[in-house]
């Protein structure tokens, strides 16, 4: 194999996906109630867009052991 | 006066994506043994991931920064330059030249035109085009280090340079299978990073129905018809009536077909990603793969852009940095003026402030992100600006060393050697990145100079490749010199126009202004690439006619009616390249009525 057929992309980036996102869940709980989601209209969007991108983080790692292409 | 403060939560997220962009290219080295692996990753790459590096390497830090400041000018008819503009190119390559770039076993477009014409074509484009891009990506590096230092407060030394030595980290190493692996993690992060902003931004205004309401207040303040900022087409009637300045033949020519078709149907830069891909078929598919979240783009990048215009500065926003520094704070929604040396609000010839509107979709970052998602959206604007670099620099050492350096330099060296070559053109097209970006911050006026030269350059080249393409009898003293003529075309036509309220200089009319002025810089710069496409077609016909045509067994595979038609028939109906265009350009026709 040569030029990239060795490595599945989706592997890397599923996983950096999966981490920034469990970092983001973990901070929002940490910071739920915060006065600084003032911002973003009092919503809590570290927790909810960190469990955003941990799903999609979690189904990329999960195909790129699926798919052996 | 930075605007914000980034907290260890923020930097921890920009510290992880910096490990992966550099992970991803140490294990990629090892599969880098011949020059065709790091210039064109051994042609293996599958059509979705070079769909997504497709439009990722052009998602540099001009389109998200800059289609948010045009949104903010213009409105929702900046996505002209998505539906008119770059989707029906991003088919036309696909179905009708792809067969020619890849089929041909061309290793860059500079060869495609030295195997169909002859070698002084290919050096022009290969020579221009080398220098264009080492210079792009010095002007998007210099970009990147005046924002973060307005809005982070950053060293611009510093961020320049560790934006430099990451892409040169991962480009070095992994060559371009890693500029596009990266590519494609880039436009996911881009993706997530900018997606909450237009959320925040819809639900803070209410809905696209709120935001209508209040554009509308901004519009007729601008002087035209209330929807003018929401409907795309339905002003372009009149060049007066809509903020582009222009009028619907202006768009469809200029943009629509010179500009747009030029730039996707010839640009290296984004053409190398397809040449990259694992077969024909796939090769084919790559741009049309790349023109379905291309359609979709506009919501991500154009409506933070005229969200930012309408949000009002004192509603829930507790940042406190703001109040003091910023002189009289004269702002349009959140997009703050331009600010002179002196710390003084800009102001134009009419006295009215000039908005700084490339900040639009930064500002939104910064107004509606708390720490934690703020890293996340910062680290998708670095990884824009670092994407857009990479492109430039793959696109530059492949250039330099298949196309100048081994046509003039070094004709028989080993694989290895232009492997190695490669490598060193990877330090030097940084390095020369660096340097170009030092000039940019010191002598502005060069960098004006040079980017209109640039699109002289650029606007006949699609008249060339249509040619050359689709007529055998088209030669390489036509091409060349057509090429030469539309250049020049270009730079006269320019030259003797003008827009509204502009002074005779960077903007046009240095030979006079002969031609009714132009009621926007936009309306000038399409009629300037119409002006050159049209020369360069009749200029290459007519020289063409004159000199002597190639036998045509020399150009199978080359040119569209000596080469046979892609076979298809075993390949599944929906993923057919045929069946994806039409169902691309029907999704966009549904666009353009919606947004009419």
């Amino acid at each position: 194999m040569s030029g990239a057929g060795g490595m599945d992309v989706r592997k890397p980036i599923g996983l950096m996906f999966l981490i920034v996102g469990l970092i983001l869940i973990g901070y929002g709980v940490a910071t739920g109630g915060d006065p600084m989601y003032a911002k973003s209209l009092s919503i809590n969007i570290n927790l909810y867009w960190g469990v955003a991108m941990a799903v999609f983080g979690a189904v990329f790692v999960g195909f790129s052991f699926l798919g052996k292409k | 006066m930075p605007s914000v403060k980034l907290i260890l939560i923020d930097y921890v997220i920009m510290a992880v994506y910096f490990a992966f962009v550099l992970g991803i290219g140490f294990a990629l080295k090892r599969y880098m043994k011949s020059s065709t692996d790091y210039f064109l990753s051994g042609r293996s790459i599958p059509a979705w991931v070079a769909g997504l590096a497709f439009i990722s390497a052009n998602l540099g830090a001009q389109e998200v920064i800059g289609m948010g400041a045009s949104g903010a000018k213009y409105g929702i008819a900046t996505s002209h330059f998505y539906w008119i503009g770059a989707i029906p190119a991003m088919v036309f390559v696909g179905i009708f030249m792809m067969p020619f770039y890849y089929g041909s076993k061309a290793r860059s477009v500079p060869e495609y035109l030295k195997l169909r014409f002859d070698e002084k074509t290919r050096g022009l484009n290969a020579i221009s085009f080398a220098v264009m891009t080492i210079f792009s990506s010095g002007v998007s590096l210099y970009a990147m280090g005046k924002l973060f230092n307005l809005l982070l407060g950053w060293d611009y030394n510093f961020s320049m340079l560790m934006a430099s030595v990451i892409v040169l980290g991962y480009i070095f190493l992994g060559g371009l299978t890693s500029a596009i692996y990266n590519e494609v993690l880039q436009f996911f992060l881009i993706v997530f990073g900018f997606l909450p902003l237009v959320f925040l931004g819809l639900r803070d205004v209410g809905g696209w129905a709120g935001l209508q309401a209040r554009l509308a207040t901004h519009s007729v303040a601008q002087g035209f018809a209330p929807t003018a900022y929401t409907q795309s087409w339905a002003f372009m009637g009149e060049t007066t009536k809509n903020p582009i300045g222009v009028e619907w033949f202006g768009l469809a020519m200029g943009l629509g077909f010179v500009l747009s078709f030029g730039y996707w149907c010839t640009d290296f830069l984004v053409v190398q990603r397809a040449m990259a891909a694992d077969s024909m078929t796939a090769a084919r598919r790559t741009p049309l793969i790349a023109a379905i979240p291309k359609m979709l783009f506009p919501f991500l990048v154009i409506l933070p852009g005229m969200l930012a215009l309408t949000i009002g500065t004192t509603a829930s926003n507790p940042t406190p940095t703001t109040a003091v520094a910023r002189p009289a704070e004269v702002k349009q929604g959140i997009i703050p003026a331009k600010t002179n040396k002196d710390g003084k609000v800009e102001v134009d010839e009419k006295g009215k402030p000039v908005f700084d509107y490339d900040l639009a979709t930064p500002m939104m970052l910064i107004h509606y992100l708390p720490s934690g998602m703020l890293g996340l959206g910062l680290t998708a604007l670095l990884a824009s600006f670092m994407s857009g670099m990479a492109g430039n620099v793959t696109a530059f050492n492949t250039v330099w060393t298949y196309d100048i350096y081994q046509s003039y330099f070094k004709k028989d060296a080993s694989d290895e050697h232009y492997l190695w070559m490669g490598r060193v053109a990877t330090v030097a097209g940084i390095a020369l990145s660096v340097a170009a970006a030092y000039i940019a911050a010191s002598f502005n006026n060069i960098m004006d100079v040079l980017q209109l030269v640039f699109a002289f350059v650029n606007a006949p080249l699609f008249a060339t490749f249509m040619l050359g393409m689709f007529w055998k009898r088209s030669t390489g003293h036509g091409a060349f010199i057509g090429l030469v003529s539309g250049t020049l075309a270009a730079a006269i036509h320019h030259g003797i126009s003008l827009p509204e309220g502009a002074k005779v200089g960077f903007k046009g009319g240095y030979f006079g202004v002969l031609l009714k002025p132009y009621h926007s810089e936009l309306a000038q710069t399409f009629w300037t690439a119409i002006a050159a496409w049209t020369t360069c077609f009749l200029v290459t016909i007519v020289v063409s006619l004159m000199t002597k045509p190639r036998e045509e067994k020399e150009l199978v595979g080359l040119v569209y009616s000596l080469t046979p038609k892609p076979d298809e028939g075993k390949i599944a109906f929906l993923t057919r390249p045929a069946v994806l265009a039409v169902i691309v350009l029907a999704l966009t026709v549904v666009l353009n009525v919606i947004f009419f």
